[in-house]
C-alpha cells in the first residue's frame, strides 16, 4: 500500500500543509486541489455523510409531509398540499388537551418527585465514610440504568399482577382490599414515577458526586474547628458545592419538558388507563403507523418538536446567563 | 479530617439513619433482581403456596428448559444476539470512519458536516417521516433497520472525535514521513491507540442493542425476526406465553407454571447486561467525563 508514490505525494502535503499554515487563505478558493489531496479522507467519511443525509435528514425533508394529504401510493410531490389543515384539526380536537394535559401533569410529577430523588441520595452517599460501604451502594444502584425498559415494565407487570402478583398480594394485604395498580387510572402517574426513580434515581447521582469530589476538605475542617454541625456543614458546604450543577440540570430538564419516554408510556399503556397515559409520542405511533393517518400524526410531531426546540434553545439561553457554557 | 469531631451523639443517630436508608435503597434496587431469578427457578407448587421468598426449596430448571425448546424464544434470543454483535460492527464501522476526517484540521468541509451532526442533535424529522424513509428504502421488516438508522450516535462521534484530537500530532506526522497514506495512519496508529475507548464505545452501542425495543416495533412486524424484547412484552406483558409450538415438544413435558417462564424469560434478557456490567462500571465514570468536553 504504502509505495514510493505515495511516499512522495505525502511529502507535498506536508509542505503544502506548512504553507497554508504560514501563509493562510492563499489558495482557499481552490478546495477541488484539497479534495484530492485529501481523498482518503472524503472516502472515509463518505460512510457517515450518507447516514445523515439518508436517516436524518431527509426525514427532515419529509416533514413537508405535515402540510399536505399525503398518499404513498402518490409519493410526496403528487400528493394534495392543504396547507395547515392537519395543524388545525389537531388543536380542534379534543385529544389535544388531553395529550397536553397528560403530558405537563406527568412532567410537573417528574419535576416535583424525581428531580429532587438524585440529590438528596448524593448528599447521603457524600456523608458515608466507609468507602467500602458506599463503593457496594454505587454499583447496585447504577444497574436498573442498563437494563431495557422492556425489562423493567414486566418486572413490574410480575410484581403487581393481579395473577399472584407478590406487591399486589401485600398492597391488599396492607390496605385490606386488592388494587389492580396496572390498570387502574388513578396510579398510572405514581407508577411511571415510581419505576423512573427505580431505574434513574441511582445513575443520576453521578453527576452530583462528581461535583462534590471537588468540594476541599479544608472547608469541612475548618467549619468543624467553627463548631458546624452535620446538618450545618450539610447545609453550607455540601449543598452551595452542587447548586450550579442542580440550577443548569434543572435548565436543561426545563428543556426537555416535553420529552416524556416513549417506550415507558407505550408499555405501561393498556385500555384501561389510556385516557390518563396518552402522550404526544405514543399518540403519534397509534394514529401515524397502526391508523396511518401518515400527515396529520407528522403534523403533531412537528408540533412537539418544535415546542421542543424552542425549549431547548431558551433553556439554554437561560444557562448561559447563570456562567454555564450551555450544551449548543 | 478528624474523625473525632464528627462524633456528636446527633452525628451518631444521623449515621445510623443514613446507613440504614442507604443499604435499604441498595436492596430495593436489587430485590426484585433476585426475587425474578429465584422465582424463574421454582416449581409450580411452590410459587402457589409461596412457600420461599429469594430461593425456592426444590430447584427446577423446566422453565429454561421450555424457554430453550420452544423456537419462537430461542429464535428471538438468536436475533438479538445477531443483532447485537452484527449491530456493534455497523456502529463502529459508521462512527469511527466519520470521526476520523472530522478530527484532522486540514479536513475540508469539516467545519459544515459538524455543523449537520450538531444540528441533527437539535432536530429530527420525527417518527413517521424516518418511518416512511425506512419504508421507501424497503427495509421493513429486514435487520437492517435495526442496524442502520441509529448507526452513529452524534454525541458518541463527537466524543470519539475529539479523542483523535487530543492524540499527539506528532505519532501522525512520523508516521507520514515513514509513508503512510491517510488510511494507513487511521489503521496502524489512530485505531490502535484508541483501543479502551472503542472497547467503551462498543460497550454501549451492544448494550443499547440488546436493549433496543422501539426500532423493532417499528420496523419489524414479522414475528419470526422479533428480537427477545419484544418477544418478551408479548409473553410477559400480552401473556401470550405459550407462544405455541407445543407440537414440536417432547409429549411428556410438563408444561412449567406461567410465572416462571415469565420470569425465566426476563432473567434471559437480563444476564447478558449484568454480565458486562462490570466492564461498563468501569468505563461509564470516564465517559460521563468526557462527555462534558464540548465539542
Amino acid at each position: 500500500m504504502m509505495n514510493g508514490k505515495t511516499d512522495w505525494n505525502t511529502n507535498t502535503t506536508a509542505t503544502a500543509q506548512a504553507d497554508m499554515a504560514t501563509r493562510p487563505m492563499r489558495r482557499e478558493s481552490n478546495w477541488k486541489r484539497q479534495i484530492k489531496r485529501n481523498k482518503w479522507l472524503y472516502v472515509l467519511v463518505l460512510p457517515g455523510f450518507l447516514y445523515f443525509v439518508i436517516f436524518k435528514y431527509l426525514p427532515m425533508w419529509g416533514i413537508v409531509i405535515a402540510f399536505q394529504d399525503y398518499q404513498p401510493f402518490l409519493g410526496i410531490r403528487e400528493s394534495n398540499w392543504v396547507g395547515l389543515e392537519n395543524f388545525t384539526n389537531f388543536f380542534s380536537n379534543p385529544d389535544f388537551f388531553r395529550l397536553l394535559r397528560n403530558t405537563l401533569v406527568l412532567a410537573l410529577y417528574d419535576l416535583i418527585f424525581f428531580f429532587p430523588a438524585p440529590i438528596i441520595i448524593a448528599l447521603l452517599l457524600n456523608e458515608i465514610r466507609v468507602a467500602f460501604f458506599k463503593r457496594t451502594i454505587q454499583t447496585l444502584v447504577y444497574v436498573p440504568h442498563f437494563v431495557s425498559m422492556v425489562i423493567i415494565a414486566s418486572i413490574t407487570y410480575v410484581f403487581l399482577t393481579p395473577q399472584g402478583g407478590v406487591l399486589y398480594d401485600l398492597i391488599a394485604w396492607i390496605t385490606g382490599k386488592p388494587i389492580d395498580v396496572l390498570s387502574s387510572p388513578g396510579s398510572f402517574r405514581p407508577l411511571i414515577i415510581v419505576q423512573m426513580m427505580w431505574k434513574e434515581m441511582g445513575w443520576g447521582t453521578i453527576i452530583f458526586l462528581a461535583a462534590l469530589a471537588g468540594v476541599d476538605t479544608e472547608q469541612y475542617e475548618a467549619s468543624i474547628v467553627d463548631g458546624a454541625g452535620r446538618l450545618r456543614r450539610m447545609w453550607h458546604i455540601t449543598l452551595p458545592a452542587i447548586r450550579t450543577t442542580i440550577v443548569i440540570l434543572l435548565i436543561l430538564r426545563l428543556g426537555n419538558f416535553l420529552d416524556t419516554g416513549f417506550e415507558q408510556i407505550y408499555l405501561m399503556t393498556n385500555s384501561l388507563n389510556r385516557d390518563v397515559a396518552d402522550v404526544f409520542d405514543t399518540y403519534v405511533y397509534t394514529v401515524g403507523i397502526t391508523q396511518g393517518a401518515f400527515s396529520y400524526s407528522t403534523a403533531v410531531g412537528l408540533f412537539k418538536s418544535v415546542v421542543g426546540i424552542i425549549l431547548v434553545l431558551g433553556s439554554n439561553k437561560l444557562a448561559k446567563k447563570f456562567g454555564h457554557p450551555g450544551i449548543y | 479530617m478528624n474523625s473525632r469531631l464528627y462524633n456528636s451523639p446527633a452525628g451518631k443517630v444521623f449515621d445510623i439513619f443514613n446507613y440504614v436508608m442507604l443499604g435499604i435503597l441498595g436492596i430495593l434496587t436489587v430485590l426484585p433482581f433476585l426475587y425474578i431469578i429465584g422465582n424463574s427457578f421454582a416449581t409450580e407448587a411452590e410459587i402457589t403456596e409461596r412457600s420461599f421468598f429469594l430461593i425456592p426449596k426444590v430447584f427446577s430448571f423446566s422453565a429454561y428448559e421450555y424457554i430453550f425448546s420452544s423456537s419462537t424464544i430461542f429464535r428471538s434470543i438468536g436475533v438479538s444476539i445477531f443483532i447485537t454483535v452484527a449491530g456493534t460492527l455497523v456502529n463502529l464501522f459508521f462512527t469511527l470512519t466519520m470521526a476520523y476526517p472530522l478530527s484532522r484540521s486540514d479536513f475540508w468541509g469539516r467545519n459544515v458536516m459538524m455543523n449537520m451532526v450538531i444540528f441533527s442533535m437539535l432536530f429530527g424529522g420525527g417518527m413517521i417521516p424516518t418511518y416512511l424513509v425506512i419504508r421507501g428504502l424497503g427495509l421493513l421488516d429486514s435487520y437492517w433497520a435495526l442496524m442502520l438508522p441509529g448507526a452513529i450516535s452524534a454525541f458518541n462521534l463527537i466524543v470519539v472525535k475529539n479523542f483523535f484530537q487530543q492524540m499527539p500530532p506528532g505519532l501522525e506526522e512520523a508516521a507520514r514521513i515513514d509513508g503512510c497514506s491517510d488510511l494507513g495512519v487511521l489503521w496502524r496508529i489512530v485505531l490502535p491507540l484508541s483501543k479502551p475507548v472503542i472497547a467503551t464505545f462498543a460497550l454501549f452501542y451492544a448494550v443499547g442493542h440488546w436493549n433496543n425495543f422501539f426500532s423493532a416495533l417499528l420496523y419489524i412486524s414479522d414475528s419470526d425476526k422479533w428480537p427477545l424484547q419484544v418477544m418478551l412484552r408479548q409473553i410477559v406483558l400480552l401473556s401470550q406465553a405459550s407462544v405455541g409450538d407445543m407440537a414440536n415438544m417432547d409429549p411428556n413435558f410438563v408444561q412449567p407454571p406461567e410465572q416462571s417462564i415469565k420470569m425465566a424469560v426476563i432473567v434471559v434478557g437480563t444476564i447478558p447486561i449484568l454480565l458486562v456490567y462490570p466492564f461498563l462500571q468501569k468505563h461509564f465514570a470516564k465517559g460521563v467525563m468526557l462527555g462534558s468536553i464540548k465539542g
